[in-house]
């Protein structure tokens, strides 16, 4: 089947799209948008984190038919033109390591940030209980929240 | 087993009646509504229907609001919104739906999926239970409206016939103080290793009740219920007898009928499930003495 949305502003297109495929895998092999990751398909990472008319999902459960006509960004989509500041907190407090869980984390931050722009720690933990990073233990990924909420100060 | 990919239809109806009657032409098609549980399956070639039913345009299925009296809760609501907008209103489904695997999940995860995936571990089911919610399940034929203590017949197993979609569900609208908590290991993304739901109704006396994780399907304590309605101190708000607490958890933990598995033995399950009957009534009685009755 065909699905028409609009990625990261622009109209794209994708044809032969099985019914079953996920968002995902349209995004990454199809539209050539490997930013999202896929790493459990099964929901349970967020490493696929993307925004679906405005709100992040797993994009390995979303059934690419239901993204017909919807609006999606990914994370190639947030920065304009440079890096986002979410992004470059990230660089900056040292929370990437393999970066595999990155993209996902990224957006769901940007999700944050955007609805509570000065969140509490609980907040943070809440907001990112479903994006999992088995490389940096979460320390450097909170520092970069918190950098990116403009609060450096108190970590 | 995995299966390869097959012919599969995408079937995408923008209205009830359209989805009613492309359900009722084509039952083998499998509705997906977040798709949260429909997307496992096939992203691990488990199932592979030979159409998907998008329920997901379907005017007015994400919408809530009153009907005779009644809180109608369209089946396609996401968990996000039941969170924002319902806390006041239906309090213990909104509490569970709260602990709904994350942000994510609950941003697309429906109360309508969570039906008709009918698991033992559904945690919106208890707080229906315990509010004693019906479901309106709509076919050409008609609508039936049943109550959610009928819905599920076994695991995974519903009463939804192969015409039938869920349209919503629906609660009384006089909610009184609720309580949901549920045993995991983490505060989020867990498949409950059980989970209790309490509904306080002061203004009618009654106390509903609702088991999740502990026997083939979610179940109330009817006994439980039963003492609480007969010995609470209704009329006074004095402080909970410590004794009737520690009854009700027994009756609580004695309605269940748990299995051993790999998240937790029915041992365990059944101490679980008394402890936190026991959390629930404190907190619910604690809030009906502090707030009086809520509207
Ligand atoms: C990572 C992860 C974490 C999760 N955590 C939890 C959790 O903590 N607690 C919990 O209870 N569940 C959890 N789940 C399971 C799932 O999110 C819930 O069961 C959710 O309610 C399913 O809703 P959905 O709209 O996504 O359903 P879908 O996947 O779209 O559908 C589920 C089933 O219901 C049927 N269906 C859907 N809508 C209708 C309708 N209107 N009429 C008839 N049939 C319908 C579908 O055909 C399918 O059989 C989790 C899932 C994932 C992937
Ligand atoms: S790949 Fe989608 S949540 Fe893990
Ligand atoms: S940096 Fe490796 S998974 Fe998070």
């Amino acid at each position: 089947m065909r699905i028409d949305c609009v990625v990261n502003g622009e109209p794209r297109r994708a044809d032969d799209v099985w019914a079953g495929e996920s968002l995902l895998h349209v995004l990454r092999e199809r539209l050539g948008l490997p930013g999202a990751k896929n790493a459990c398909e099964q929901g349970e990472c967020g490493s696929c984190t993307v925004y679906l008319d405005g709100k992040p999902v797993c994009a390995c459960l979303v059934p690419a038919g239901q993204a017909r006509g919807r609006e999606v960004v990914t994370v190639e989509g947030l920065g304009d033109g440079d890096l986002h500041p979410v992004q470059r907190a990230f660089i900056a407090a040292g929370a990437v390591q393999c970066g595999f869980c990155t993209p996902g984390l990224i957006v769901a931050v940007h999700d944050l940030l955007a609805r509570t722009p000065s969140p509490a720690e609980e907040e943070i933990r809440e907001a990112l209980a479903g994006n999992l990073c088995r490389c940096t233990g979460y320390e450097k990924i909170l520092t970069a929240v918190r950098l990116a909420a403009g609060r450096e100060h108190e970590s | 087993m995995v299966l390869p990919r097959s012919e599969m239809e995408f079937l995408q109806p923008e209205s009830w009646a359209e989805a009613l009657a492309v359900r009722a032409a084509y039952p083998e098609a499998l509705p997906v509504a977040g798709g949260t549980d429909v997307m496992v399956e096939l992203n691990f070639a488990r199932r592979r229907p030979p159409a998907l039913l998008d329920l997901g345009r379907v005017a007015g299925l994400a919408d809530w609001g009153t009907e005779d009296g009644l809180l109608r809760l369209g089946a396609g609501v996401p968990y996000r919104r039941i969170v924002t907008e319902l806390a006041g209103r239906a309090p213990g489904l909104a509490m569970a739906a709260r602990t709904i695997g994350s942000a994510q999940i609950r941003n697309r995860g429906t109360v309508g999926g969570n039906l008709g995936s009918a698991s033992p571990a559904g945690d919106a089911l208890p707080p229906l239970l315990a509010a004693g919610a019906l479901v309106e399940l709509a076919s050409v034929r008609g609508v039936r409206r049943v109550p959610v203590a009928g819905f599920c017949t076994g695991p995974k197993r519903s009463m939804l016939a192969p015409d039938e979609l869920i349209a919503a569900v629906l609660l009384p609208p006089d909610a009184g103080p609720e309580q949901f908590a549920k045993v995991g290991t983490r505060n989020a993304m867990v498949i409950a290793v059980c989970s209790f739901a309490l509904a306080l109704r002061p203004v009618s006396r009654t106390v509903g009740t609702g088991i999740g994780s502990a026997a083939p399907t979610p179940v109330r304590a009817a006994a439980a219920e039963e003492l609480l309605v007969a010995e609470l101190p209704w009329a006074d708000r004095a402080a909970l007898p410590e004794p009737l607490v520690r009854r009700f958890g027994e009756l609580v933990a004695a309605a269940a009928s748990p299995i051993d598995d790999v998240r937790g033995t029915a041992a365990y399950r059944r101490h679980a499930l008394g402890v936190l009957a026991g959390r629930a009534v404190r907190r619910a009685w604690a809030e009906h003495r502090r707030g009086g009755v809520r509207g």
